[in-house]
């Protein structure tokens, strides 16, 4: 069980965090770049110190500044796979594996022993003396990530362990990223800027920007209920924040009112539309959508086989974190529609199609 | 369309500019071996190095700079890791300090050395009364005037290199366990080797080359201390071609450790 | 054994031998252009190492004589000046510590004239104040306990040392052979050498920090000092001037004073 209560200032960074991860559970932190996921890793193998706070591993503190306790790294019972990998040069894989058991005292043929039962189990047996300059991409995170189970840790640390995978690569190292976790028993805390990468290999997401935790939770609930701006985009849906006036209304913070379907749950609510539940009018329309009106086109941008629009106006402008709105049409529609940048148009959504949830 | 063989570097022709400065420098450096070669004295050359006086200079020459280059290996690479690695108070003093000896001309050092560890000196002084020990007009004179001059060549060459290793392989080390004496073994000093080898280089020829501060603090005597810079010295008040040949001789041995160093040790 | 008073001096004479190299003039941009002697311009004068402080003095008192003169001096030992000469260094005139250089540079025909003595030398056993090696005479020089220095015998007070020894019948045991005069008399000085043998002039300029021992009539030598003006002088006429004022009673008042024996 790690748990990680981390507050520290590293340039212009200010991370004042909270992790938790049990043992056999898999916890992502996902963010932009520069929002300090990273630095929070680095925290937690004692790469850095804190300036307050408490990590902890199993109730063993291994970092406090209060209590004026501080365990260096190397006395830490956790394992690093580094985005880079970092696998020594001038070691053959065998002996990289073996590293970590040699630290701890293992004679050199019992070590290399154990780290080729290591290296079978991630399938690289037969490169056992390969030397790293030698290994693909793939391979060369499998040795990394062998290297760090070897150990037998008590916390696994992944810092962007696919990132620096070519995307073919990626895509088949995730699912075998997936199978090797799943064996590790202890507690595995990965940090990636990939949304599929999170989706794919954790059971719980920690949204992580600007160093601050704007959500947390399963990864199915917080795709499902995007609280900040920043994973509306990663999911993929516009997020508009409000506040509740009537059980099925909600102002916007621009001032306009949407009627929802199902009931307001809150007084401060976050409204979530898929792009492609707007719909685009030339005119104002007639018809049973209850949330209408009126907007600019302000851009258009070609995806695969659908035309995302986005739509300047009272809904999504100002406040609540996003300007304008996206909706998603045909490029047949946009055609006959006549759309361009400054048109005028109507927009329309339908009130099932708004979820509507606590922020 | 000429095509200048030997001019090519690994990326297609260097500037011409470059070239011009290269050549022009290259000769400068190189002309005064020319001269040093044309007045050579060819014939008596082989019974002219068989005298004693060249073969006990160059066997001490030789002795103390490899004494030389392994203390300043001993004490320098330590050295350089505190400067580039620690943040100590007066960093940028002792900093400072282990540079002097090379601004310093050497017969100061050699006069410094003295106050320091002569028979009168503040270290050497009461070293001497208590149990008779002297450094100077020994071997151990010589090897720590040696040591003196050419040890912050190594330091400085090796804390350049500490500063531009690759720190994530020693954070890698870390988090697998090892403990600050074996990342320093196992990782760093392999990373660095390039730098400590340039920086051996460097600091076995400067006391190959050592003059001042030996005669001043070790003093002069065949076969004891007179090194072969000191014979050259002295020859060239008598024998002049016997002070080109030493020198010539001087040169073919720095030559002979120089020249099988491969491209490859020096770079990082 | 740590004296403090003793250091400054000590100090003062290493400083001499790091700074090897012409000196000499003082501000002679303060001199009016007087007409004194009429003489006017700069020669350059060769000297060995042991003539360094009575010449630097003898060129003080000829620039005061002839204001619009200018004497620099270069001081090293009599053989690396014959061999800066033999090369074709600028000089106008040489003092060589032994008659042996001054013949080669004669014979190269860099002479201007004859040369003539100036000075005589004789050498003297050298030990630092309070005699802390409880030297006697030669035959301490064969002790091995001693700490012993001696001339390199490539220079003319090494040479001239040895024959000394030679003729007292003494097997000398030396630490340490230094490459000149200067440095062997400081070593003496600070305490770093129990005896040396030395001019009689270098005891005299390194005052309080050296005491001299006599060496027996019978077996010591004397040096003869040649100066002569050379043949490639830009300024011949001041060059002989010099070479007279040397001479002279006043110049010969200046070596004496530091010990030399008069021409």
């Amino acid at each position: 069980m790690l748990r990680a209560d981390v507050v520290l200032r590293l340039g212009a960074l200010d991370l004042s965090a909270e992790v938790e991860v049990a043992d056999g559970e898999v916890v992502a932190v996902l963010g932009p770049n520069g929002a300090g996921k990273s630095t929070l890793l680095r925290a937690v193998a004692g790469l850095l110190p804190l300036d307050r706070g408490v990590i902890s591993v199993d109730g063993e503190a291994l970092d406090a500044p209060d209590a004026g306790i501080f365990v260096p790294t190397h006395r830490r019972p956790i394992g690093v796979v580094f985005q880079d990998h970092l696998l020594f040069p001038r070691l053959s894989a065998v002996d990289n594996v073996a590293f970590g058991l040699r630290a701890r005292g293992m004679r050199k043929p019992d070590a290399r022993r154990v780290a080729t039962g290591w290296l079978e189990r991630v399938g690289l047996a037969d490169h056992a003396g390969a030397k790293p300059g030698a290994l693909s991409g793939g391979q060369s995170q499998r040795v990394a990530l062998a290297r760090a189970l070897a150990t037998e840790p008590r916390v696994l640390l992944l810092d962007e362990p696919l990132a620096a995978l070519d995307a073919r690569t990626r895509l088949h190292m995730r699912a075998e990223l997936r199978r090797h976790l799943a064996t590790f028993p202890g507690a595995r805390l990965l940090v990636t800027h990939d949304p599929i990468d999170a989706l794919v290999l954790a059971d719980r997401l920690v949204v992580l920007e600007a160093g601050r935790v704007t959500q947390e939770g399963t990864t199915d609930d917080v795709v499902r209920h995007p609280r900040s701006r920043y994973v509306a985009e990663l999911v993929g849906v516009n997020l508009l924040h409000g506040t509740a006036v009537g059980d099925h209304r909600v102002r916007l913070a621009g001032g306009a009112e949407l009627v929802v379907a199902d009931p307001v749950p809150a007084t401060d609510v976050a409204v979530a539309v898929r792009p492609q539940a707007v719909t685009i009018h030339r005119d104002e329309p007639e018809g049973s959508a209850r949330n209408a009106w009126p907007a600019t086109v302000a851009e258009l941008e070609a995806r695969d086989d659908r035309v995302r629009v986005q739509l300047a106006g009272p809904v999504g402008t100002g406040g609540g974190g996003q300007a304008g709105l996206v909706a998603e049409v045909t490029p047949a529609a946009v055609a006959a529609l006549g759309l361009a940048p400054g048109t005028a148009v109507w927009a329309t959504v339908k009130a099932v199609d708004l979820a509507v949830y606590e922020r | 369309m000429t095509t200048r063989r030997g001019a090519h570097s690994q990326r297609g022709r260097p500037p011409r500019a470059l070239v011009l400065l290269a050549a022009l420098t290259l000769t400068f450096l190189l002309v005064p071996f020319a001269a040093l070669l044309q007045r050579a004295p060819w014939s008596g050359l082989i019974d002219l190095l068989r005298e004693p006086v060249v073969t006990e200079a160059l066997r001490l020459s030789l002795i103390s700079a490899c004494l030389a280059t392994a203390l300043s290996l001993l004490g320098g690479i330590p050295l350089a890791w505190m400067l580039a690695r620690t943040d100590f108070p007066g960093r940028s003093l002792v900093r400072a300090l282990v540079v002097l000896p090379m601004v310093l001309p050497p017969v100061v050092g050699g006069a410094a050395l003295l106050f320091a560890f002569g028979r009168r000196g503040l270290v050497g002084g009461p070293v001497y009364d208590g149990t008779g020990f002297l450094l100077p007009y020994s071997l151990w004179g010589v090897v720590a005037a040696n040591t003196f001059v050419a040890l912050p060549f190594l330091v400085v060459t090796v804390e350049a290199g500490l500063r531009s290793a690759d720190l994530r392989y020693e954070d890698a080390a870390a988090t697998l366990g090892a403990g600050r004496w074996m990342v320093f073994r196992q990782i760093t000093l392999p990373m660095i080797l390039p730098s400590v080898v340039a920086g051996a280089v460097l600091c076995w020829a400067r006391a190959l080359g050592e003059f001042g501060a030996t005669v001043t603090f070790a003093g002069n005597l065949q076969g004891r201390t007179q090194t072969m810079p000191l014979a050259v010295f002295l020859a060239l008040e008598s024998d002049r071609e016997a002070a080109i040949a030493l020198s010539l001789v001087l040169v073919a041995v720095s030559l002979a450790v120089l020249l099988p160093l491969r491209d490859r040790w020096l770079a990082a | 054994m740590f004296v403090p008073g003793r250091r400054l001096p000590v100090a003062l004479l290493w400083a001499t031998l790091v700074g090897v190299c012409a000196c000499g003039d003082d501000g002679a941009a303060d001199r009016s252009g007087g007409t004194a002697s009429g003489l006017d311009g700069t020669i350059t004068v060769f000297a060995a190492a042991s003539l360094t402080d009575a010449f630097g003095e003898a060129a003080d008192a000829f620039e005061e004589a002839n204001p619009a003169v200018t004497v620099e001096l270069n001081q090293a030992g009599s053989s690396a000046l014959r061999e800066q000469i033999l090369a074709g260094a600028p000089a106008d005139v040489f003092a060589s510590a032994n008659p042996s250089n001054m013949d080669q540079v004669a014979e190269a025909g860099e002479t201007a004239g004859e040369a003539v003595v100036v000075a005589h030398n004789s050498l003297q056993i050298v030990v630092p104040a309070g005699n802390p090696g409880g030297v006697e005479d030669l035959e301490d020089f064969a002790d091995d306990d001693l700490l012993i220095g001696l001339c390199a015998i490539e220079v003319p007070c090494g040479d001239l040392g040895r024959a000394v020894l030679a003729d007292a019948g003494v097997t000398a045991a030396p630490d340490t052979e230094e490459p000149d005069v200067r440095s062997l008399l400081t070593k003496v000085a600070s305490g770093d050498l129990d005896a040396g043998i030395v001019y009689v002039t270098d005891v005299v300029a390194a005052g309080d920090d050296v005491e001299g021992i006599d060496i027996p009539a019978g077996v010591n030598v004397v040096a003869e000092y040649p100066v002569a003006a050379l043949a490639g002088s830009g300024e011949p006429e001041i060059a002989g001037a010099f070479v007279d004022f040397l001479l002279s009673e006043d110049g010969q008042a200046i070596l004496t004073s530091h010990g030399f024996g008069p021409a």
